[in-house]
């Protein structure tokens, strides 16, 4: 049923297009005159669009309405009403079409406005994700102080087993998940920054163009993996494999560890780093290659003491992009880096991440007013500003750098 | 420099010199030294892929003094320029043939380093390129990285000898330390001239270095290429006719690849030989 009245429908504006065109033909002739004075204002095709505008608009109009009030009003009735406004549709772009009509512009402001209205949905739904998260904070503060959470060193918000138990409330100091989530991020950037940029370097200046196809997209693929699969690479063959040879070594390591999420994490974003440092490398300008070639410099000499620092702002923008996406992702860190909130500066012991433990508070059935869940939506916040700003004085630096060459 | 010359200094090329030119010398000997040419190329063709840029060159460079190679847009000026630092190896299609001796030396031989050569052949570009560093830095990169100053004290003397000849120093004495590229246009374009210098090159190629300036800086460009061309063997490539008068003793047409003719400057605008030549410098082609 719904399908036969959408097919309709679109049936109906495809007429009403051909219609308004064929009406503008007939009014205004299918010659275009040289003067503007006796010239149609817009294309016949324009007036097509109008017309197929007018009636889409009026049929949804019609059939909301009529969708509305099906309960209080006879299906046959809401036919006829929907027939009916359809028919105004027509008749208004009757009325309407003619040599003066502006209807070019009419269309375009259409087309401008439906385009608005798209972007206007992703900037609500955005604010709309940053208001619950605030507001929701707020509801958190009020039982656990703002700075108690941001100062707290210990961290054990499940303790809270019966209604009834005591200190039920738990403890919501956050500094051992901001802790933890600095660490791993460490351990990836670590590993990421010097692998990334060398194969950024050996990519822009080194690798031949054929090499250079060949191997860029194969890097590429890192970034396609999907993390759930580095999760449990990293659970079930990097975090045993640190173990068995710390074990060897004589220490005990839980499989679960900073150094396990970290790394795995760490190779994830490679592609990250190395595909926006070799855009910025390449985006420095062959005039300084060829100066400092002319000079009798060698390629190594070249790019470690002109090019490098020529694109070092840039670098250091893509670094902390990478950075931002390292504290932002969850589902490694929740297979590999263990829940414990331990205070630690030993990568080698689990820690806990932000991300970690928004999952494990929000998993599980309970009530969502309690400061445990609310616990969520603050750590939430704080991993929205911090991602922000890394963002923002990320994509500050890459673009002023850019600007520095054009 | 190189290892061929060190056996007799008074006239180390000689050895080297074709036939021809041998007998040549021995009817005029004292002139011939002096004007004994720096670059001797013989039959140089590049090639950009399948596509012959140049078509069998044959030129000689004297050792000081200015030669100017001018022609129609995309005849191979540039091209050819860049054949003398070997700065077309950079172009990973492009191809060289063809002997070019400096000092009688092929520098395209086999155990030539490139790297070497360009120390002891400067390029000054047709934009100014200064390094994004200081203007210190900028004039102090090549010593650098050829070790010609052990000691900072020395390092400084490079850099301030190097400016004063670029007719920079007094503009930037007091702020060496601020950055190259905030600099205006002429006077980027005469730091990099000072960042050619300090290496201490025998040779100082440029390629249209006055097209991004006002006529005051060039007119300051071409004091300074007047001075420098006692000392060094400069070649410059140019789009005004007048300018190539101006600066130049010897002058080069090119046209579409080929060397159409070569000769004094005086001679080329006052009596060109050839009917391109004419032509050219009289305005109708090009
Ligand atoms: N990198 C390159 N790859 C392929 N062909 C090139 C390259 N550089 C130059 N060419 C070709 O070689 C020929 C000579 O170019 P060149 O740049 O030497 O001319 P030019 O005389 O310097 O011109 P202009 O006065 O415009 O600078 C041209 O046909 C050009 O298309
Ligand atoms: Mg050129």
């Amino acid at each position: 049923m719904t399908l036969v009245l959408t097919a309709l429908i679109l049936a109906t504006i495809a007429a009403a297009f051909f219609f308004g065109r064929h009406l503008a033909v007939a009014r205004t002739g299918a010659a275009v005159s040289a003067s503007f004075s006796d010239r149609a204002h817009s294309l016949p095709a324009y007036h097509g669009y109008f017309a197929a505008w007018s009636v889409g608009l009026a049929a949804f109009v019609a059939v909301a309405v009529g969708w509305l009030l099906r309960d209080k009003i006879e299906p046959s009735v809401i036919a006829v009403l929907i027939l009916a406004t359809i028919g105004l549709g027509f008749a208004f772009s009757y009325r309407k079409i003619g040599p003066r009509f502006r209807a070019r512009n009419i269309v375009e402001g259409f087309v401008k406005a439906v385009l608005l209205l798209c972007s206007g949905v992703a900037v609500l739904t955005t604010l709309g994700i940053v208001l619950s998260l605030v507001f929701e904070s707020f509801r958190f503060f009020e039982q656990v102080p703002i700075f108690d959470f941001l100062t707290g060193l210990q961290w054990s918000p499940q303790t809270a087993l019966r209604e009834d138990q005591a200190g039920q409330s738990g403890a919501f100091g956050a500094v051992p998940i901001f802790t933890g989530t600095f660490m791993i991020m460490l351990v990836a950037m670590f590993v990421a920054a010097p692998i990334g940029l060398l194969i950024a370097i050996y990519l822009s200046e080194y690798a031949s163009k054929r090499t250079r196809a060949l191997v860029k997209p194969m890097i590429e693929i890192l970034a396609g993996v999907p993390t759930v699969v580095y999760g449990f690479f990293a659970l079930l063959t990097v975090g045993p494999t640190i173990r068995g040879f710390a074990e060897s070594l004589g220490f005990g390591v839980p499989t679960q560890s900073a150094i396990a999420a970290g790394s795995v994490m760490g190779v994830m974003i490679i592609p990250f780093i190395s595909s926006l440092s070799d855009d910025v490398i390449n985006a420095v300008p062959q005039t300084l290659r060829d100066g400092s070639y002319a000079l009798g410099a060698t390629k190594s000499e070249t790019m470690t003491k002109v090019i490098f620092p020529a694109a070092l702002p840039g670098i250091i923008g893509a670094l902390l992009l990478a950075v931002s996406r390292a504290v932002g992702e969850t589902m490694i860190v929740v297979m590999a880096a263990g829940r414990a909130a331990n205070l630690t500066g030993n990568p080698f012991e689990a820690v806990t991440t932000v991300t970690v433990q928004i999952v494990s508070l929000l998993t599980g059935d309970q009530e969502f007013d309690s400061p445990k869940t609310l616990a969520a939506f603050a750590l939430g916040l704080v991993l929205f500003v911090i991602t922000l700003a890394l963002n923002v004085v990320a994509l500050l630096i890459v673009r002023k750098y850019r600007e520095r060459y054009e | 420099m190189m290892s061929l010359n060190t056996q007799s200094d008074e006239e180390p090329m000689a050895r080297f010199k074709p036939v021809g030119e041998v007998i040549n010398m021995s009817e005029k000997r004292e002139e011939t030294i002096a004007v004994q040419p720096k670059f001797q190329c013989r039959d140089v063709r590049v090639f950009y892929g399948d596509n012959e840029a140049l078509h069998g060159i044959d030129i000689e460079v004297a050792k000081t003094g200015v030669t100017a190679l001018i022609g129609p847009s995309g005849c191979g000026k540039s091209t050819f320029l860049r054949v003398f630092n070997r700065m077309n190896d950079t172009i990973p299609t492009a191809r060289v043939t063809g002997e070019v001796l400096m000092d009688g030396e092929n520098i395209y031989a086999k155990h030539v380093d490139p790297v070497l050569l360009r120390a002891r052949v400067g390029m000054v570009f047709q934009k100014p390129n200064p390094f994004p560093k200081s203007i210190y830095d900028n004039v102090a990169y090549g010593p650098r990285i050829h070790g010609l100053a052990t000691t900072n004290d020395e390092l400084d003397a490079i850099v301030e000898k190097s400016l004063k000849r670029a007719g920079l120093w007094n503009e930037v004495k007091d702020r060496l330390k601020d950055p190259g590229t905030g600099l205006s246009g002429g006077q980027q374009q005469r730091l990099v001239i000072a960042r050619a210098i300090a290496v201490n090159p025998e040779v100082i190629l440029m390629d249209e270095p006055a097209s991004a300036l006002d006529p005051i800086a060039t007119a300051k460009l071409e004091e300074l290429i007047d001075e420098l061309k006692e000392k060094y063997c400069i070649v410059i490539v140019t789009h005004s006719m007048a300018q190539a008068a101006r600066v130049s003793q010897k002058t080069a047409f090119f046209h579409l690849g080929y060397l159409v003719e070569y000769d004094e400057t005086q001679a080329i605008f006052t009596n060109p030989k050839d009917q391109r030549t004419q032509d050219y410098i009289t305005g109708r082609t090009g």
